[in-house]
């Protein structure tokens, strides 16, 4: 895509000693991690920790102060970086779903391949109507986001971000917003998405669904990654006091 | 002369009071409907300047540049500071001294702007300053978050002030606008000051030259205004309705 | 990084609209932008206007010096009789406005249907006409001169403007009135009813107090607006501040150079008189706000 000497057997994100301060305060104390090509990544820690900041950077809503993070060797942090290149490659789900409350959920999945991209009208359609039905959608095309539930306009959100053809996808606490009984139809999606091979960055407090879906897990506090592991030994055999205090309490 | 004028003639042979002079004699029916146009022109041509001027004037006050939102800022003040009136008369008699004049005989010295331009210009930033204020709570309104998603998906600046921050802020200002619209159209009757034939230029000249018209004047200029502000708000109405989001009512 | 509350798919898609036209009858827009002004910002236009003719036409041979002492000499025919009728016609106007306001809003109100349907017409018909057009219409409508008992009295044509202007304050009067009874919860009407108060008494006793001092804020937001508009009235001819300046620029040989330091000199002045009742307005309407 870009000229660089990125291959694919490199991390599709690199984040290297990434600092990043608001004021005063220092958020981002020298954050590192990789993420493979289809892997799945969960960030879990408790509020403040930095976790949301961080994907946000991934995506340059958030600049960084200092550091390195790249996708697919595009370096992020750069003042000419070309901010549509990345997000082509780069989708993002928030937490408040944020549809845009005046288009139908099919146009909401349309918007941006028509309006960015510019592709041709009949290709996005198609595209826009399989989405909606790998959401388990079907039926809903019509309906506007206030017509939907919470778990459902969060399902458009995330048609709405595959819609751009992404190799990778950010999702900010995507259910701490949701009825409890609508959080899995959310988190089955995601899973779905997992299992298709899609590369996934989640911040998530859903601690069950991290064990299961998550290829790797970092615990972050205080701005710094704390401890990582696969699933299988990070719950298990944590080390760090504070990691063993956070799970207590969450689990 | 038809029934309609003959029924009207006769009733101001009979009944002097209730001479509707438009109504039979040609020549004033046509100042009625001169006036009437030049209304009509004025309020849409006004509405239309004045409601690009408060899109645009949001869209600079979000500018990064200070002297820019400063200069902005003095627009609105000023605008509706004073009066409209003394407004009309400021840009007619101060600027209009200052206008450059062109020679359409070699004789004849005819400013470039006509008294029916300066009354566009000044009811339209008049009207405009407001609309600035108006879009620009509108836009105010709409959640970053929703901005941020947008940003998300790839959309630049511009991209997302168009298909996303202004249909959304244009929803919530329309009632707001719906009342200076309404207030612009009454205003254009004070284009009177500068000469400006409208519709109550227009009657008030009948008036001044057939004195037993009076009453059928005053009549015509009461209705006419009450159904032009009618049509408006009705439309708005219609246009609020449909523009109304499933889902969020208010 | 804030942690979303649970249970709550309402969120809120836009944020609440901070704005409220002049013509909106409950809002003080009018009163918190001319508020918003410091008071210095008063001798600020002065000290412009002032220097308007010397940049404006400095090649001319009519200087600001000169402008400013023809300004200075008609100063007490401008004011002494020009601004005094704005301000007398515009507390009369008020004082009549306010009258007709009441009965017609509390007419809005009456569970006799054809009457307050009748008084909610007449609300919007006086509220939706062009000032102007109300002005001229009773200009001409009305005699100058009527019989009492015998006698002729004359009228003058700044009382006729006063009856002009007092009809679209008594419309937005009226629904002022209305919107502050229907703001008082329907609690207190169920309360005073279960208390065998009358219709009447209820009104009265209950519900008009809890709700007069609500009105004033907006109602002297009115009489800010009302101030402003006086100028209309010289349309018409009646001798007031507009009348009196331009008759004053007639008498200086109408230089051009004179428009700006009068016109200018109008727009102070009224700025200076408006200002504090808009500071007071918005005083007032805080005091209230705590209170309840």
């Amino acid at each position: 895509m870009s000229d660089n000497d990125w291959t694919p057997d490199q991390p599709l994100v690199s984040i290297r000693d990434v600092h990043k301060s608001f004021g005063n305060l220092e958020v981002l104390k020298g954050v590192t991690l990789d993420v493979m090509k289809g892997e799945v990544i969960c960030i879990i820690g408790p509020s403040g920790s930095g976790k949301s900041t961080l994907i946000r950077c991934v995506n340059a809503l958030n600049t960084i102060d200092s550091g390195s993070i790249k996708v697919e060797g595009q370096e992020v942090h750069d003042p000419n970086l070309d901010k549509l290149d990345l997000r082509k490659k780069v989708g993002m789900v928030f937490q408040q779903y944020n549809l845009f409350p005046h288009k139908t959920a099919l146009e909401n999945i349309m918007m941006a391949p028509l309006k960015v991209l510019k592709q041709p009208q009949a290709e996005v359609e198609e595209r826009a109507h399989k989405l909606i039905k790998r959401v388990n959608l079907g039926g809903k095309e019509n309906a506007y986001p206030g017509e939907l539930s919470g778990g459902q306009q969060q399902r458009v959100a995330i048609a709405r971000s595959l819609a751009m053809n992404p190799d990778v996808m950010l999702f900010d606490e995507v259910t701490a917003a949701l009825d409890p009984e609508t959080v899995n139809e959310v988190l089955l999606a995601i899973k779905d998405l997992a299992q298709d091979g899609m590369t996934c960055i989640l911040v998530t407090h859903e601690m069950g669904f991290a064990r299961e879906v998550a290829d790797h897990i970092y615990f972050t506090d205080r701005g710094v990654i704390v401890e990582h592991g696969p699933p299988a030994t990070f719950f298990t055999e944590a080390k760090d006091p504070r990691t063993k205090e956070f799970l207590s309490q969450i689990l | 002369m038809n029934a309609f004028q003959q029924y009207f003639f006769d009733l101001a042979q009979q009944h002097p009071k209730w001479n509707f002079i438009y109504f039979y004699d040609p020549v004033q029916t046509e100042r009625v409907i001169d006036g009437l146009w030049m209304t009509l022109q004025l309020s849409v041509i006004c509405v239309i300047f004045s409601v690009i001027i408060g899109v645009v004037g949001a869209w600079v006050q979000g500018a990064h540049s200070k002297t820019v939102r400063l200069l902005m800022q003095g627009y609105i003040q000023f605008f509706r500071n004073t009066p409209p009136l003394v407004q009309l008369m400021f840009f007619y008699f101060a600027l209009g001294q200052f206008t450059p004049t062109y020679s359409p005989d070699g004789w004849l010295e005819v400013p470039i702007i006509s008294n029916v331009g300066w009354a566009i210009i000044s009811l339209s930033f008049f009207a405009g300053a407001f609309n600035v204020e108006i879009f620009r709570a509108g836009i105010e309104a709409v959640p970053e978050s929703t901005q941020e998603a947008a940003e998300a998906l790839g959309m630049n600046r511009l991209q997302i002030y168009i298909y996303v921050v202004l249909p959304l802020a244009f929803r919530v200002t329309l009632p707001a606008l719906n009342n200076n619209l309404v207030n612009l159209v009454k205003t254009t009757t004070q284009a009177l000051a500068i000469a400006v034939p409208e519709l109550l230029y227009q009657m008030i000249s009948i008036y001044n030259d057939y004195s037993t018209a009076q009453n059928a004047c005053m009549l015509f200029l009461f209705f006419a205004y009450i159904v032009l502000v009618g049509i408006l708000v009705f439309g708005m109405h219609r246009w609020e309705r449909g523009m109304r989001i499933p889902g969020y009512g208010q | 990084m804030k942690s979303g509350t649970r249970n709550n798919t309402d969120l809120a898609v836009l944020k609440p609209f901070n704005y409220s036209p002049t013509g909106s009858v409950h809002d003080l827009q009018f009163s918190r932008w001319l508020a918003e002004f410091s008071p210095r910002s008063l001798i600020f236009f002065v000290f412009l206007f002032s220097l308007w003719p010397g940049f404006a036409l400095a090649q001319s041979n009519y200087s600001m010096a000169q402008a400013l002492e023809a300004l200075w000499r008609w100063l007490p025919f401008v004011v002494g009789q020009g601004f005094v009728l704005n301000l007398v016609v515009s507390f009369l106007t008020m004082l009549i406005g306010t009258i007709a306001g009441v009965l017609l809003g509390l007419g809005q109100i009456s569970p006799l249907r054809p009457l307050a349907r009748s008084c909610w017409f007449v609300t919007q018909l006086f509220r939706n006409s062009p000032w102007l057009v109300l002005l001229f219409i009773v200009m001409l409508a009305f005699p100058f001169e009527i019989e009492i008992g015998g006698r002729v009295f004359q009228i003058p044509d700044w009382l006729k403007a006063v009856f002009g202007l007092a009809l679209p304050i008594m419309a937005n009067i009226s629904e002022i009135v209305r919107g502050a009874i229907l703001s008082v919860p329907t609690g207190q009407w169920e309360a005073a009813d279960s208390l065998a108060y009358s219709r009447h008494q209820t009104l009265w006793l209950v519900i008009l107090p809890q709700c007069f001092k609500r009105m004033i804020p907006p109602w002297m937001n009115w009489y800010a607006i009302l101030t402003m508009a006086t100028p209309l009235i010289s349309l018409l001819g009646v001798e007031e501040i507009i009348t009196l300046s331009r008759q004053a620029m007639e008498a200086e040989d109408n230089h051009p150079e004179l428009l700006v330091p009068f016109f200018g000199f109008a727009l102070v002045i009224f700025f200076a008189y408006c200002y504090p009742i808009a500071r007071y307005t918005l005083r007032l309407e805080k005091r209230f706000a705590i209170r309840q």
